[in-house]
């Protein structure tokens, strides 16, 4: 049983604030993402609900109980570092069993936790070694095995496969999500990887210079982005931006007019715009779809075909680099005009301070 | 093939000169120690060997006095500076503040101020404490003139140490004192043994401090060697014999010990 709250949560460091006012709540057993940019300031607030960051003003509770002031040891929780932070002098059952040795548990007892975590993690053959003798997928799970040993209230995870390659990193997340699923704790993790937060999160939490800009499940995030910030950095390839006017505001939505004069309804609602007013409309690269009568016109700069999926680069009015993807292999040529539509519930439209209009209706995955 | 062999060549020659060069005056003494004083002041190589001289110091001195207070005074000295030096290197290392830079240069610069000038106000207050001629008073001498040093290079050790590593040790429950002792300390131990090595050498061949404070009951053996200097320059001999039987344990020691102290000297130039 854990649950957080975080009131205000700000951070200085003399007078430059990185965090700036954080308010959020963690349910239990929920499985939350920290994603952002690099310097967003999502380690810190990690570190600071760790307790290794002391936190400069605001509330963070735990289970209802305020634990500004309790050391890191004392908070319930446990965190895998990036570098895995392994005790370098230590066997692998000595690195996790540390943190009981100094809460003198009695040695058959520490023993028992060390190898139920090492069954769990598969490392029983590994006990005896030293981190520097064990590949970097094993460093990982025994980072994760110090953690589980102490059987904490919160997990804490600071970009734990950023240093692991492409396919291990694949296989480490599925088996943090098994993890989740079977110890059916609290866990926070950070990451700029959006693959890792769509994948594991029940809630993301996107960040960007100190405050948060959305908090949603990952669909949510995805079909409803906040605003443009949120847009960009949740999906991939990127959403594609197009600067729009608006030509009318009806009950079937907003009517804009493209950089080419094509008129188009996104079901947005419009209250308060004027004809005229310039708008950013996001276009998802997997909502477009090839239309010879379609609204936007093109030419193919650039194909990438990765097998399944083909990634064309196209240069439209007002947009020099549209990416668009399609299903399996388009035959598409360099060079060639091509013509696309959209589904206009695929279709966002963000104000000039960069806020997304409200949809008319919510995705149907989306509650 | 041929440029690397003269390369290598000139190296090995240039090696065994400096070493050689270096070498040159403690052989020249270890030498001189086995000559009677008549051949003493004369450069001849061939020479009657006799322990003559060593006999005469041992007849007029007591060397075993003087070598004990001479252990038990660079011991002293550098666990006590080291005992100072390990918990200030882990605050400076680990928590530092906007004034850690400065206070470390600070503490360097007293290493170039010349000691004598402080050797009157220093001598008084001995005097007045009654630390004069004593192990006690030497020993703090000589953990305060080390500590300098001592604290560098600590600091440069535990500056290698990765954070993360004690902050999962405080993850983990660790207090600052078992963070110190359980991580810190085996993590840094070669960087701490070589620490204790030199400053254990520089309180042993350490001379000014010895010579000023002390007179007889804790004389170490540089004032041993002093007693057998005469202004005229007589005695090579024995002055050679009372050398060489002072350099003698530290140079056994430090040859034990070369590897840790050239991997200490030399850790963090290499990465």
């Amino acid at each position: 049983m854990a649950t957080l709250t975080l009131r205000n949560i700000k951070k200085a460091y003399g007078a430059a604030e990185v965090i700036k006012g954080i308010d959020l709540d963690i349910e239990d057993r929920e499985f939350v993402v920290f994603v952002g940019p690099s310097g967003c300031g999502k380690s810190t607030l990690l570190r600071m609900i760790a307790g290794l960051e002391p936190i400069t003003s605001g509330d963070l509770s735990i289970d209802g109980k305020r634990v500004n002031e309790v050391g890191p040891a004392d908070r319930g929780l446990a965190m895998v570092f990036q570098s895995y932070a392994l005790y370098p002098h230590m066997t692998v059952a000595q690195n996790m069993g540390f943190a009981l040795r100094l809460a003198k548990v009695p040695k058959a007892e520490r023993d028992a936790k060390v190898a139920e975590a090492a069954r769990i993690l598969q490392l029983g053959p590994y006990l005896e070694r030293r981190p520097k003798d064990l590949s970097g997928g094993q460093r990982q799970r025994v980072a994760i095995g110090r953690a589980i040993v102490r059987a904490p209230k919160v997990f804490l995870f600071d970009e734990p496969l950023s240093n692991l390659d492409a396919a291990l990193r694949g296989q480490t997340r599925i088996e943090i999500a098994k993890l989740h699923e079977e110890l059916a704790v609290t866990m926070i993790y950070v990451t700029h990887d959006q693959i890792e937060a769509m994948t594991l999160a029940d809630k993301i939490v996107v960040l960007q210079a100190g405050r948060i800009e959305q908090v949603g499940s990952p669909l949510e995030l995805y079909h409803h982005p906040a605003n443009i910030f949120v847009a960009g950095f949740i999906g991939s390839p990127r959403m594609n931006m197009l600067p729009v006017a608006v030509d009318g505001v009806s009950a079937a939505g907003v009517s804009v007019r493209l950089p080419s004069g094509v008129a188009l309804t996104i079901p947005c609602s419009g209250a308060g715009l004027s004809a005229g007013s310039a708008l950013t409309l996001g276009i998802r690269p997997e909502a477009l779809r090839p239309d010879e009568n379609g609204p936007i016109a093109g030419t193919v700069k650039l194909v990438e075909r990765l097998g399944g999926l083909t990634l064309l680069h196209v240069e439209t009015e007002g947009i020099e680099d549209m990416i668009v993807q399609l299903e399996g292999l388009s035959l598409v040529d360099l060079h060639q005009q091509v013509r696309f539509s959209a589904d206009g519930a695929a279709l966002h439209l963000f104000d000039q301070a960069g806020q997304a209009l409200p949809a008319l209706a919510r995705h149907s995955l989306v509650a | 093939m041929t440029d690397s062999l003269t390369k290598r060549l000139v190296i090995a020659i240039l090696g065994w000169t400096v070493a050689l060069l270096l070498f040159f005056p403690i052989f020249w003494m270890v030498l001189t120690s086995f000559k009677s004083e008549t051949d003493a002041i004369t450069a001849r190589l061939a020479f009657a060997p006799t322990l003559a001289a060593y006999g005469e110091v041992f007849a007029r001195a007591n060397y075993l006095a003087f070598a004990l207070n001479s252990v038990v005074i660079s011991v002293g000295g550098s666990v006590l500076a080291l005992a100072f030096a390990i918990p200030a290197a882990y605050s400076m290392a680990f928590h530092p503040t906007q004034r850690t830079r400065g206070t470390l240069l600070w503490m360097l610069s007293t290493k170039m101020l010349p000691p004598v000038g402080v050797l009157v106000p220093i001598y008084l207050l001995f005097r007045t404490t009654h630390l004069l001629d004593t192990r006690t008073g030497l020993i703090l001498i000589y953990a305060l003139m080390n500590l300098p040093i001592v604290v560098w290079m600590l600091f440069t050790f535990y500056k290698e140490v990765p954070h993360e590593i004690l902050e999962a040790g405080r993850m983990d429950g660790a207090n600052t004192w078992a963070e110190v002792w359980h991580l810190l300390m085996p993590l840094t131990l070669p960087g701490v043994a070589s620490t204790g090595l030199l400053s254990l050498i520089l309180c042993w061949n350490e001379a000014f401090w010895s010579l000023n404070l002390t007179s007889s009951s804790a004389a170490p053996l540089t004032t041993f060697i002093a007693s057998f200097s005469s202004p005229e320059g007589l005695f090579f001999a024995k002055l050679s014999a009372a050398s060489t039987m002072a350099v003698a344990p530290i140079l056994i020691f430090g040859w034990f010990s070369q590897k840790q102290l050239v991997q200490g000297l030399t850790f963090g130039a290499v990465k």
